[in-house]
């Protein structure tokens, strides 16, 4: 199973290689990690998405809070609110334009750069929304696709 | 005030009394700083020895050893060291030397990234970049690696930072938002520990090397005897309480007696306390004391349930916990149980064939000769007969690298000892092997008047891979005879300027023993012991405690 794991860490050089070298160390699968700024100046939030069992995600739990850089770990695979950005080139060719552009309203995409022979799509939503549309997308030829990785935050009050 | 003797200051202020180390280029400001800073300096001759010294002295008196060592090869050569504190938990500092700021990531001369390097076996570490920040770095690095469960910490020190000028202000306090060790123990935890412990039949204490970090062992001894429950220890453990209490059994695990383990397997409730269930320990961990419950008493909760399943986990500081748990306790004999173990005792007694000359002899009338000495040990056969053999009776008496298994430990942790404590027998039992590892420290012991006593079970093998090679590879015995028993180790000693001595029969060993008394140099002994003898009783690899090979030895 999948778990989404939300880190709060000093904004400081060299945190994300502790993050990566304990998770390399210990054995734990990385499926995706994402890193960005807070609404706290001296703080990022990572959102890391670890493949394994329950036992496997109380160590990568425990073992993160460890890190001195480490401010708080909570366990966000439940009751929150996730999303991804994904950009997807596609092939075009002229026949297909107008079917595709309508998959991309469907979805809630936006076209972002036009060419003679290509859209790039920007998508976002959660995990299966995504998947899907990449699927779509397939029949078309995808030329190059990137995927910021999950991000998450649990619904409600609670922090 | 120059950075560099803002840093030697602040060691003072931090109650620094000595630093283990070798300068090089790049922490040549520092060296400079230290020169007439008040802090003794201990030179020893590779910066792996210094570490290890560092180490030995956090163990022998539980405060922070120090050591320093240049950038490059002499950084590198502290990671066996800093790695062999971190698997046993022992607070270290580590200063390294580093090339200046404008150089890093050149390749420049001498240059290592020490902090990448030392990322996984630290606790925490640092590359100074800013000197303004130096001092707040030096004051996290002791706070860090002494309190919670302690462990080593790494500060990098580029040359330019050292040099720059800054003002001396040594934090007070301590702010780390994300470093917050839990001490006290959930008191409904406690309480839950206390109704198993009042409902067991058969209890048994399993003390770990947290017990002592901690300083719990007058706690222990309580909550043992007031239970009353024997108490079994880990490696790491051994002198957590007295091992001439009627209470103690031991250590268990590989080479642990066979009464201490089978009365693990035989427990319906193991309390254990400061330790991290090791497989070393444990055997085959699904059939550890399979009819047991697990109380876990541990300063780190990534520990809890990592190894072993745990029924009442408590996280905190053994003092702080027992010293709680210890009220809820009330005095319940279990004759039954009493009985079992005497008659387990009294069946699988710890014994050896006395024919030869044998290395368990050594080790015996060592602890009869020595009893009050401390004990550091190398890794290997002599290890495990030292800790056989070897009555511990206090705390931090019995020093010995058991997670990381490191080979050339003993030696310098016995100077690292000696040094804390002028005045004590400090015996570091080595293997012939293993002394090698670190050989080149007789030089420090002799130019510091260092008194150490190093004995060598010398059977010119690497003992304990021999040992394997036999019993589970055909007797096949590739690259483990090293032929020690060809060169002097009692000239070589000599050539350093210390005592060197042989022997070869068991009936000399005590007059020897003795003779060193009046010896204050550094003294080396080479015991010719016997070549094929084996450390027994064994749990082979990969199974359960109750498992044991064995020897007859009528």
């Amino acid at each position: 199973m999948k778990y989404t794991i939300a880190a709060l860490v000093e904004n400081k050089p060299g945190v994300l290689a502790r993050v990566a070298s304990l998770f390399r160390r210990r054995g734990f699968n990385i499926d995706s990690l994402s890193v960005g700024r807070t609404e706290r100046e001296d703080l990022s939030r990572m959102t890391i998405v670890v493949e394994g069992d329950e036992k496997v995600v109380e160590q990568v739990t425990k073992q993160l809070n460890k890190l001195i850089d480490v401010i708080k770990v909570s366990d966000v695979t439940k009751n929150a609110v996730e999303r991804e950005l994904c950009l997807v080139k596609v092939n075009v060719q002229p026949e297909k334009r107008g079917e595709i552009i309508e998959l991309a309203n469907i979805f809630r995409a936006r076209i972002v750069d036009v060419s003679r022979d290509s859209f790039i799509i920007e998508i976002t939503g959660d995990e299966e929304k995504i998947e899907a549309f990449i699927d779509l997308m397939r029949q078309y030829g995808i030329k190059e696709l990137a995927r910021t990785g999950k991000v998450a935050m649990a619904r409600g009050s609670k922090k | 005030m120059r950075a560099a003797n803002a840093l030697a200051k602040a060691l003072v202020e931090e109650g620094v009394e000595v630093i283990f180390g070798l300068p090089g280029g790049a922490i040549l400001e520092v060296y400079d700083a230290l020169y007439d800073a008040g802090v003794a300096h201990i030179t020893v001759r590779h910066e792996q020895a210094a570490v290890h010294a560092a180490d030995g002295y956090a163990r022998a008196t539980g405060r922070v050893g120090v050591a320093m060592a240049t950038s490059g090869p002499g950084a590198t050569n502290t990671v066996t060291g800093i790695a062999t504190a971190y698997m046993d938990s022992s607070p270290i500092v580590v200063f390294t030397g580093q090339v200046s700021t404008n150089l890093i990531g050149n390749d420049a001369f001498q240059e290592a990234d020490i902090t990448g390097i030392t990322m996984p076996i630290t606790k925490h570490n640092y590359l100074v970049t800013d000197p303004k920040k130096l001092l707040s770095v030096v004051k996290e690095a002791f706070y860090i690696a002494s309190t919670g469960r302690p462990g080593p910490v790494l500060v990098d020190l580029p040359k330019n930072v050292t040099a720059a000028d800054i003002e001396y202000n040594y934090p007070k306090k301590v702010v780390l938002e994300g470093y917050k060790p839990s001490y006290e123990g959930h008191i409904k935890q406690i309480e839950k520990a206390a109704e198993l412990i009042m409902k067991s039949e058969r209890p048994i204490i399993l003390a770990g090397g947290g017990v002592k970090w901690s300083n719990a062992s007058e706690e222990l001894l309580k909550l043992a005897e007031l239970i009353p429950a024997f108490v079994v220890t880990t490696l790491l453990g051994k002198g957590a309480i007295p091992e001439a209490h009627p209470l103690c059994l031991g250590f268990i695990g590989m080479h642990g007696s066979k009464y201490a383990n089978y009365a693990v397997q035989e427990s319906d409730l193991v309390i254990a306390i400061g330790c991290r269930f090791s497989d070393r320990s444990t055997g085959k961990v699904s059939e550890f004391a399979p009819n047991a419950k697990i109380i876990h008493i541990d300063i780190d909760p990534a520990e809890i349930g990592k190894n072993v399943r745990v029924d009442v986990p408590i996280v905190g500081d053994a003092k702080r916990v027992l010293s709680k748990l210890i009220s809820y306790i009330k005095y319940k004999r279990r004759k039954e149980w009493e009985d079992k173990i005497n008659e387990l005792r009294r069946k699988y007694p710890l014994r050896y064939k006395k024919d030869g000359f044998k290395p368990q002899y050594v080790v015996e009338k060592v602890c009869e000769i020595y009893p009050d000495a401390i004990i550091t040990t190398e890794v290997g056969q002599n290890q495990m007969w030292a800790a056989q053999y070897f009555k511990v009776k206090y705390p931090r008496q019995f020093i010995t690298s058991g997670g990381l298994g490191t080979m050339g430990f003993g030696f310098p942790a016995a100077i690292g000892a000696q040094v804390a404590y002028p005045n004590k027998t400090v015996i570091d039992i080595a293997g012939d092997g293993s002394f090698f590892m670190n050989i080149q420290e007789i030089a420090t012991c002799v130019y510091y008047s260092l008194p150490v006593r190093v004995f060598i079970l010398n059977n010119g093998f690497l003992g304990m891979v021999r040992q394997w090679q036999q019993l589970f590879y055909r007797e096949r015995y590739s690259a483990t005879c090293i032929g020690c028993r060809e060169h002097s180790f009692e000239k070589i000693a000599q050539g350093f300027g210390a005592v060197g001595m042989t022997v070869e029969k068991p009936s000399e060993v005590e007059d020897v023993l003795r003779e060193l008394k009046d010896i204050d140099d550094p003294v080396i002994v080479d015991f010719k012991v016997d070549q094929h003898a084996n450390v027994l009783p064994m749990v082979p690899p990969g199974k359960a405690l109750h498992e044991v090979i064995d020897e007859e030895v009528e």
